[in-house]
């Protein structure tokens, strides 16, 4: 989190000797101070921030191409007659623990077209989700712990694990 | 030029989604779907249509703004889904005729409305 402010002041003062508060400055004035507390990270301390940054903009570019590949399945099958809908409401064991990484992952899971979660059981074991095109339920099952579990895991977990090293 | 050009057509991509989004609901044979189609291709046609909203104006101002409603849509529609998706199953809306399968079914405690979580996997069978 230090670094993130750090990494948000030097791009704010990236933009203020430029002149301009702009968003070419401040996102130029990011990259650069970026740049510059990679170099300065072992004077620092070698912090999480950085693999957990590549990481995220990593799923971000992931989960884009996700979501206009489904869009376009989606739209498809709304736009012309025939229709390829094989839907179920599939339960998915869940691996993520906190509520934080259900919370996304729910988010995530009714983002992409092609599945809508449902709800979460009581004990916070198990999603329901409803799936558009699922021919066999094991498969869609694991696209989903394969996929979008794997990488809010992954997001969540650098913590933990860079503390602990 | 280009920028012109370029936020028409992203205006012209998020119109096509929203319009998918519309006809969708109608189309879809069972509420489930329709908020399949509602949800999602609604909030990236919106996204699309902010896009070319901030690249047409191209100022930060602007930008941001278009940013967070983008961040604050992509946050708040898949809970009203949720929530919808929810209330509905509890109200016994009918699944279309060719849904598959149901994993849902009888999980719901009828009074408490508390949901279970049985797997039929051989790992919770032998702790039964």
């Amino acid at each position: 989190m230090r670094y993130f402010l750090l990494n948000i002041i030097l791009a704010l003062t990236w933009a203020m000797l430029n002149g301009e508060i702009n968003s070419g400055n401040i996102i130029a004035g990011f990259i650069i101070g970026y740049i510059i507390l990679y170099v300065a990270q072992r004077a620092l301390g070698a912090p999480p921030y950085f693999g957990k940054i590549s990481r995220l903009i990593q799923f971000v570019a992931f989960f884009s191409v996700e979501l206009v590949k489904s869009n376009i399945k989606v739209a498809s099958d709304v736009l012309t007659k025939h229709n390829y809908m094989k839907p179920r409401i599939i339960a998915v064991p869940l691996d993520a623990k906190t509520d934080a990484e259900i919370t996304l992952l729910a988010n995530l899971i009714s983002l992409t077209p092609g599945s809508l979660s449902l709800d979460v059981s009581n004990d916070k074991k198990v999603i329901y989700v409803h799936v558009m095109y699922a021919e066999d339920a094991d498969a869609a099952k694991r696209e989903i712990k394969n996929g979008l579990e794997r990488w809010v895991l992954k997001l969540f977990s650098s913590d933990k694990k860079d503390r602990l090293s | 030029m280009f920028w012109d050009i370029l936020s028409k057509i992203l205006i012209l991509i998020g119109g096509f989604f929203m319009f998918v989004a519309a006809l969708g609901v109608l189309r879809m044979p069972d509420l489930y779907m329709r908020l399949h189609a509602n949800t999602k291709s609604a909030t990236f046609g919106i996204g699309f249509l902010l896009l070319g909203a901030a690249v047409h104006f191209g100022e930060f101002a602007i930008s941001i703004r278009a940013l967070s409603i983008l961040l604050f849509l992509f946050a708040t529609a898949p809970v009203a889904a949720h929530m919808i998706g929810r209330a509905a199953y509890i109200a016994k809306s009918p699944l279309w005729g060719g849904t598959l399968s149901d994993d849902l079914a009888g999980k719901y405690d009828k009074k408490t409305h508390e949901l279970t979580a049985e797997i039929e996997e051989p790992k919770a069978a032998k702790k039964n």
